[in-house]
């Protein structure tokens, strides 16, 4: 016979007791497990749904940056388109030729050709598509009239860049492209042939009416225009197309063409390139605007999102810092009246016990041996319980969230270990004063009384 | 001497009046001797008993048993001498209500080292000598009020004591049982032991070799007889 055998068998004949026991260690464990359960789920599904949204919106940030850029390049590309058919961005003229002159009787002043050829195979960035001309307002003697003649020869490739798509084709020799006007006077078209200044050319592309001098001007090849103008191996001016001169970038490509050639100015050709490329710019300008109220915005919400969740955790741990403290107390002071109307059902067996020869010592260890078995067992189903509430209430399944996310961090684990000690405690010290008075008993009193 | 008791005495004292329970009583008991002590109800008979037991500390007066005071010893040490020395049967029997007669009977081992095989087979064969064995897993309330008190015998004398307080035996159980166990109870007195019988019950006197009438707390006459 042991004081463990005789802790289980008074158990087992009072049953309701020891329930009532367990029953209230049960629920302050698992008051304090389920609230740290419940606590961990908070973090872990704010950590997920933080790390969920934020991925949205990464996502989504990478998407509209994708579309800007999809844009940005659609936008580029109807530009090249628009500014193909404005004609030419800059103008390299000879430093000598004067604006003035230039507007109101066309280029006079001349440069050598071999410049085109110089900077296509310079390290030049700021421009693309050198076209070459000679220009010159002459007489169409055969039909008595004053047209602009230009001679061209086509895209001059910049070397280091690598062959690019030309926007214009050369005007090939004995080929002439016609102005609207001077096509509609002369009722041209294409593949008719046409005597100017003694020599004969077929109409290869008639241009529709631009409202500019176009409309007055004859194209042909450049080395047949300087043949016809005595004006060998020179040129009036080099057309870079595409030239990348949005905004104050203009100075950047007059610095680094004068570098290349000296003695040269550039100027800027059809203001509406220029708005165009600043209007792209702006485009730009104002998608990355966007872009980035769209992401301050995106950081709003989740900071907002954040803040939301941490509320809600700090009211759930508010809640849980009352909650679980006063059940605790409830339940050690229901174990403590449960021992002591326990140590005094057991009065008669506790003298009679006290009579045979049983030390305080080994009366008060019967007690804390039942509060032990209470403590233990309220300890492990306190566990379960309040981590199945915990668990439940906590909505990690509904999120799909792997349970051992609560683990991660180990203070839950802390708990659950630390719990069952946590029962022996309460347990034992609720029990420690009635096991002390049951001790104290008078064997002498008990057995009068009987 | 195996019980010496000098000139004791005991008061109960509370808001309202003075009770000499016990006053200046002095009585031998050798080993081998059965001693009955007769009285009314409150004539002390029980305070007495309880103060030879060591479980009444008397207010004046001396207890020895076996040439030791135990009130002279600590607390523990005083139970510890209870345990080995002295076998208690009451009455209402105080069996442990959950235990089964067995367990009941093994109960005052717990208090005194020893084998565990050994003290259960003592036990056994105090169950089978009480009669006992078909009971010695059923609880006391699956008992017959005889069967508790030979439990209760059996209980008392597990851890071969050399004293037996005995009170009020008989009191609950029918004429054919209280001879059983006034006949255990004398046969214990002729191995050797002592028997301190408290009781009203002219049977249990007739079975002790002395009586002692108490009468208002005093030993009122002594008479001897056999058993």
């Amino acid at each position: 016979m042991t004081v463990w055998r005789l802790a289980i068998r008074e158990i087992r004949h009072r049953k309701l007791s020891f329930l009532m026991g367990v029953i209230s260690v049960t629920t302050a464990v698992a008051c304090l497990v389920g609230a740290k359960t419940l606590l961990r789920a908070d973090r872990v599904i704010t950590d997920h749904l933080m790390q969920a949204k934020q991925s949205e919106v990464e996502t989504a940030i990478a998407a509209k940056e994708e579309s800007v850029k999809q844009a940005g390049a659609e936008l580029e590309d109807a530009m090249r388109k628009h500014m193909k058919g404005l004609g030419f961005n800059i103008l390299i003229l000879p430093e000598e030729q004067s604006r003035s002159e230039m507007l109101l009787n066309g280029m006079s002043a001349t440069m050598p050709e071999s410049y085109v050829d110089k900077l296509g195979q310079s390290k030049i960035v700021t421009i693309n598509h050198l076209l070459p001309s000679v220009s010159q307002r002459v007489q169409w003697p055969e039909h008595d009239r004053e047209v602009m003649l230009i001679g061209t020869r086509g895209e001059v490739p910049i070397q280091h860049r690598g062959l690019k798509k030309p926007l214009l084709e050369e005007v090939a020799e004995g080929k002439m492209v016609v102005g609207y006007e001077i096509q509609k006077e002369l009722e041209l078209k294409v593949g008719d042939t046409v005597t100017f200044r003694e020599h004969d050319f077929t109409i290869s592309e008639v241009h529709p009416e631009r409202g500019s001098t176009d409309d007055v001007t004859v194209w042909i090849n450049l080395g047949q225009a300087q043949e016809m103008l005595g004006m060998q191996n020179l040129i009036n001016a080099i057309l870079a197309l595409e030239c990348d001169c949005a905004g104050d970038r203009i100075s950047a490509i007059r610095a680094e063409i004068e570098g290349i050639l000296p003695g040269t100015q550039v100027v800027e050709k059809f203001s509406q390139a220029l708005a165009r490329a600043e209007a792209r710019a702006k485009a730009k300008e104002t998608a990355e605007s966007a872009l980035a109220r769209e992401k301050e915005s995106s950081q709003a919400m989740l900071v907002r999102e954040e803040q939301g969740r941490q509320h809600l955790e700090q009211q759930h741990a508010g809640f849980a810092a009352v909650l679980v403290p006063l059940v605790l107390v409830g339940s050690a002071v229901t174990i403590f009246l449960l021992a002591l109307t326990n140590a005094r059902q057991r009065t008669e067996e506790i003298g009679i016990l006290r009579a045979v020869g049983l030390q305080a010592r080994q009366i008060i260890l019967v007690f804390l041996s039942k509060a032990a078995a209470i403590g233990i067992m309220g300890g492990l189903l306190g566990i379960g319980l309040g981590y199945c509430v915990g668990w439940s209430l906590g909505g990690l399944s509904s999120n799909q969230l792997d349970w051992q996310l609560l683990f991660a961090t180990g203070d839950l684990l802390t708990t659950i270990i630390s719990a069952p000690i946590l029962a022996l405690a309460l347990s034992g010290i609720a029990s420690w004063l009635p096991a002390l008075m049951a001790a104290q008993k008078d064997p002498a009193v008990v057995l009068q009384g009987g | 001497m195996l019980l010496l008791i000098d000139g004791v005495s005991r008061t109960y004292t509370d808001a309202h009046s003075t009770v000499h329970a016990v006053d200046d009583v002095s009585l031998q008991i050798a080993a081998g001797e059965f001693v009955a002590v007769q009285g009314a109800s409150g004539s002390g008979k029980s305070t007495l008993l309880l103060m030879a037991g060591g479980l009444l500390k008397p207010d004046s007066g001396q207890v020895q048993v076996d040439g030791q005071d135990p009130y002279g010893l600590k607390p523990d040490a005083r139970a510890d001498f209870r345990a080995q020395n002295i076998g208690f049967v009451f009455q209402q029997f105080h069996l442990v209500p959950y235990l089964s007669v067995l367990e009941n009977v093994l109960a005052p081992a717990m208090a005194v080292p020893g084998t565990e095989a050994e003290t259960r087979d003592r036990a056994l064969q105090l169950i089978e000598r009480f009669g006992l064995s078909d009971r010695q897993q059923h609880v006391p309330a699956k008992l017959s009020s005889g069967e508790r008190q030979r439990t209760a015998m059996a209980r008392a004398l597990l851890n071969q004591p050399k004293l037996i307080l005995a009170d009020e035996p008989t009191g609950n159980l029918d004429h054919d049982n209280a001879d059983t166990l006034l006949g255990y109870l004398a046969d214990f007195a002729a191995d050797g032991g002592a028997v301190l019988l408290v009781t009203h019950d002219d049977r249990a006197v007739a079975c002790a070799q002395r009586v002692v009438h108490l009468q208002n707390g005093r030993i009122d006459q002594a008479v001897a007889s056999s058993a």
